[in-house]
């Protein structure tokens, strides 16, 4: 497997070879927010706080379970770029999150949330560009 | 208005630590994934998630009182940690492209903060 990624590095250049962990950690937030969405609405419908409940609960498996995944993604991409890099395009998930509960919980959006969430996209943008050399 | 108690600001400020140090423990795990994808699970997976859980568990504790503008915010100062962190372990450049783009994502966590209440 290890072969097959070097090979491809090679040959696609450093321009892809610095926008894929970036993808990564891109999916990796739009992961997280639907995990935590799950465990919202799993928390909202629990009957009582007890540990059965927790673990035989649907959509609190499933939003372990895509929290689980979004890790696994994040250490996938941490393996080619820089931890300060890639650490902060974790704040996406803030964006995710916000949309999601209006479209689902239909919670209202403000100008504050809409402010905060195109700061934040600038930010991510900047982090993502090429470094002038 | 109801303001934030110390407290909560203090279960926050060590829900970021701790998870910053969570953090760092994946990345030193991701070096093991060069010899196969399975290589994912190891010790310093492991103990970065169990650092993101204990993480988690005090930002519980934390955002159960007080503002979410005063705490959100303060969760983002574990991008600062990890800034900083990933200087003094791994030897990574911090640019002034770095410090703009984490300085913009820490005021629009701000907003957004601001907007939960």
């Amino acid at each position: 497997m290890s072969t097959v990624t070097t090979t491809q590095d090679q040959d696609v250049g450093s321009t892809t070879a610095r926008q894929r962990p970036l993808l990564l950690v891109f999916c990796c937030t739009v992961l997280g927010a639907a995990a935590q969405i799950f465990l919202k609405s799993g928390a909202n419908h629990l009957p009582h706080a007890g540990l059965i409940a927790m673990i035989t609960s649907l959509p609190l498996m499933v939003g372990y379970a895509l929290y689980g995944l979004s890790t696994a993604l994040l250490v996938m991409a941490l393996r080619d770029a820089e931890l300060s890099l890639l650490y902060p395009v974790i704040a996406l998930t803030y964006v995710w999150v916000t949309v999601l509960s209006f479209l689902i919980f239909h919670d209202r959006v403000n100008p504050f949330k809409l402010a905060g969430i195109a700061t934040i996209v600038i930010g991510v943008g900047i982090l993502g560009k090429e470094p002038k050399k | 208005m109801t303001s934030t108690p110390i407290s909560s600001m203090l279960w926050v400020l060590v829900s970021s630590f701790i998870g910053s140090f969570g953090a760092v423990m994946l990345k030193m795990g991701s070096a093991k994934l060069h010899k196969g994808f399975w290589h994912i699970i190891n010790v310093h997976v492991a103990a970065g998630v169990a650092l993101f859980l204990v993480s988690s568990w005090f930002f519980v504790l934390g955002i159960r009182h007080g503002e979410l503008s005063v705490l959100y915010p303060m969760v983002s100062l574990g991008y600062m940690w990890t800034l900083f962190w990933s200087r003094l372990m791994f030897g990574e450049a911090l640019t002034r492209q770095k410090f703009v783009g984490l300085g913009l994502i820490l005021l629009g966590v701000f907003f957004v903060g601001l907007g939960s209440q």
